[in-house]
């Protein structure tokens, strides 16, 4: 393609970029270093059916003055991301002068919303990915095995979890898993402990998460490993079999190797979106015992009656950060294989 | 199919129609009334009230959502706003007053507010800025039928709620006989705010923004609020104030702490559970730490009318929404809510309300750093009750919390 005929042939998906992904990005970055004018306060008194009482309130056309001279608010450099919601650094200088011990540490730092955040987030991502490739991996090895006949209904019965809306799903399994619910009930019947709650401890309530993780995940990488086993040489898994390969040295030594280049783009894409939950948090009434980036930039947008943007812009910026540290190997991986194809 | 198709949907277009109540003579000449409101029953009756002012002149919409906290303060900052009502209480009118939202309603109610009362009246600095219509709180929902059976007197102070609770577990009625909106979020920050305000304390230093919670009162009511826990089902942190409903409506509880806006669909007619409804008491919220006020925080609803939108649209909105609280609604719908309305008589589902009123309980700090605080205490009290974390770092915590986001705010330099 001429470097003119491609020039033209991209440029609306790159306006679209430009306009809807990277502005906005650059604006999020810019908020992440204001925060909110100071303001002007005054006591008054005020009343309701209650009574009156003095209280402070504030000077709204005061503080609305400060805030047209100044529409992005007060420049607060990178104060916001280190401050305590965020990477909280001066807390952490105080934890590793003063502490009595590793699990101290770790105690405490854990006690900080953006590392508690993280901390789940980042089990979250390294468990639910391989473990969701693994599962639809082997569905798309069980279904590309069955007879043409019921091979329509076994794959639209495999993707049913990616179908289902996230909120909806973690909602019907939250209720299953409730101690009157049918898996929770026969649970506590099973294990003969009336005080199995899987919504109770954050271990079981992690170990939940995780696993509906794995059951919403799996069918994304079903699907694409589904469609790369159609791709498998067929006359080389042939040629196996005449040498004597079992079904499993076949799926070691064919099938793996030549749906490899794929695994690689799932695992990209997984991790992404793995990084990012946020569904089931809410769905299963999570919050006491987990939470995630995007959680806390719910939260701070969703607040009881303010909304910090700045914190949420700095939240932002950090989850953009660490996707990025997160694809680093997988991209160097990719990058090296494409220029070595290119030699 | 495609016809069946067609047919149901005109059936729906005309329930709609159809749904849209009788216009009623308001008094309005012309003009647009758009009403945003949170998602209640009370409210739903307030809202009909209104679209009944509807006519070829009087246009009346309503939009009722439990995210409106999220809405109004953009839909109001807009000029036309994109609502000429809002329909708050008195955590949510905060930010209405901080951006300069709501328009002070003096002349309009010198024009057409006879029917309001006096302490009707949410007053800033002299100016009216809403009109309350009701009242609510968290107050003691009790089982009659298993205090009685556990031999223990209703409870009127937390202490006791203890004793009763350790009684009815003792005695094997029930295993666990308490239930209260734990869940981090608004529910578990609303269960502090009601004990701490019981115990007497002040949350900030007066005329300042500064915090004031670190105290032996904060250590208590944190001891109080695990000490409860110990009553409840081990996932006690995922309940909210509707899911501790249904679980009392379920038989499954004997003290709870509940919300007197929802009394009437618990005792009422319609209850779920007539066993239930039949053997329940309201009662005030009870007493802590020895204190003599009842621990719960008083709330209005309320509504206030934009400040930028037309005086014709204002005239119309105050008028529909006066046509929506008088005197007859309360009359004709009284255990929705403890009406403020002229002229009401209290059913059976608003003692609760009435008793935590009358018990001197404080009203929810309409302060407009307080909403900060709240998710604080919301964020950082589930690590206490899970054992984590002592009550004097907890309270650390909290403050630690609430100065970064009060710092952010602009309220803390």
């Amino acid at each position: 393609m001429k470097h003119r005929t491609f020039f033209w042939f991209i440029l609306p998906s790159a306006l679209a970029m430009l306009l809807f992904i990277a502005l906005p990005v650059v604006s999020v970055a810019i908020q992440s270093l204001y925060i909110e004018h100071s303001k002007v306060m005054v006591t008054v008194e005020s009343c309701g059916p209650f009574g009156c009482t003095k209280d402070t309130h504030v000077d709204a056309e005061k503080t609305l003055e400060l805030q047209r001279a100044e529409p992005l608010g007060r420049f607060n450099g990178l104060g916001t991301y280190f401050n305590r919601s965020h990477l909280a650094v001066a807390e952490i200088g105080t934890i590793l002068a003063n502490n009595t011990g590793l699990s101290d540490v770790a105690g405490r730092i854990y006690a900080l919303p953006l590392y508690r955040a993280l901390a789940f987030t980042l089990a979250y991502c390294f468990l639910v990915t391989p473990l969701a490739m693994l599962l639809g991996f082997l569905i798309a090895l069980g279904v590309n095995g069955l007879p043409h006949l019921i091979k329509g209904p076994a794959i639209f019965i495999s993707l049913l979890p990616m179908i289902i809306t996230p909120l909806v799903g973690s909602l019907i399994i939250y209720w299953m898993i409730d101690s009157n619910g049918i898996i929770g009930a026969n649970l506590q019947a099973l294990f003969h402990d009336p005080n199995l709650y899987l919504k109770a401890s954050p271990v079981l309530t992690w170990v939940v998460l995780i696993l509906y993780g794995i059951w919403t995940n799996a069918p994304f990488s079903f699907v694409v490993f589904y469609a790369g086993l159609q791709m498998v040489p067929q006359d080389t898994l042939e040629s196996a079999m005449v040498d004597g390969a079992s079904r499993w040295e076949r799926i070691r030594f064919v099938v793996i190797p030549s749906i490899a280049p794929l695994a690689t783009f799932v695992a990209l894409v997984q991790l992404m979106d793995n990084f990012r939950v946020f569904e089931p948090i809410v769905g299963f009434n999570a919050e006491a015992n987990a939470s995630s980036l995007s959680s806390a930039i719910f939260e701070d947008l969703h607040g009881q009656n303010a909304q910090l943007f700045g914190s949420a812009a700095a939240t932002s910026v950090l989850t953009i950060i660490g996707v990025v540290i997160l694809l680093t190997p997988v991209l160097i991986r990719t990058w090296r294989e494409f220029s070595r194809k290119a030699v | 199919m495609k016809h069946l198709l067609g047919a149901s949907v005109s059936l729906a277009v005309l329930t709609l129609l159809g749904g849209t109540a009788l216009a009623a003579d308001c008094g309005i000449a012309s003009g647009s009334v758009r009403i945003l409101s949170n998602d209640f029953d009370v409210l739903k009756v307030v809202a009909d009230g209104a679209k009944e002012c509807a006519n070829d002149k009087v246009k009346v919409t309503a939009n009722l959502s439990s995210q409106h906290k999220d809405l109004q303060v953009p839909a109001l900052t807009v000029n036309p706003a994109e609502y000429t009502v809002a329909v708050v209480a008195n955590n949510s009118i905060a930010p209405l007053l901080n951006g300069d939202l709501v328009r002070p309603l003096d002349d309009l109610i010198a024009k057409y507010g006879q029917d309001l009362q006096p302490n009707q009246l949410i007053k800033v600095d002299g100016k009216t800025v809403a009109i309350a219509f009701d009242a609510n709180s968290q107050h003691l929902f009790y089982r009659k039928d298993i205090l009685d059976k556990a031999g223990v007197q209703p409870p009127k102070s937390y202490e006791d709620v203890l004793a009763a609770a350790k009684a009815i577990k003792d005695k094997g009625i029930l295993e666990y006989p308490l239930a209260a909106a734990d869940k981090p979020g608004w529910d578990l920050g609303a269960e502090f705010v009601n004990l701490y305000l019981g115990s007497g304390g002040d949350f900030f230093e007066p005329g300042s923004a500064k915090l004031a919670i670190n105290n032996d009162n904060g250590v208590k009511t944190l001891q109080m609020m695990k000490d409860l826990s110990q009553y409840m089902p081990p996932d006690y942190l995922t309940y909210d104030a509707n899911e501790m409903k249904a679980a009392y409506l379920a038989g499954k509880v004997a003290m709870m702490d509940g919300w007197g806006s929802y009394a009437g669909s618990v005792i009422g007619p319609d209850s779920p559970s007539k066993d239930v409804a039949a053997q329940t008491v309201l009662a005030a919220a009870p007493t802590f730490n020895g204190g003599s006020t009842a621990s719960a925080s008083l709330w209005w609803d309320g509504f206030a009318i934009a400040k930028n939108i037309s005086d014709e649209d204002a005239t119309a909105s105050f008028q529909a929404m006066m046509h929506a609280i008088r005197p007859e609604v309360a009359t004709q719908h009284p255990d929705v809510a403890p009406w403020l309305i002229k002229g009401f008589q209290p059913g059976p589902a608003a003692v609760g309300v009435i008793a935590t009123a009358n018990g001197n309980a404080k009203p929810y700090p309409m302060l407009p750093y307080m909403g900060l605080l709240h998710t604080a205490l919301s964020n950082e009290i589930g690590d206490f009750l899970k054992g984590s974390k002592d009550a004097k770092k907890t309270l650390d915590d909290i403050n630690a919390a609430y100065e970064a986001s009060a710092k952010e705010g602009g309220f803390l330099n």
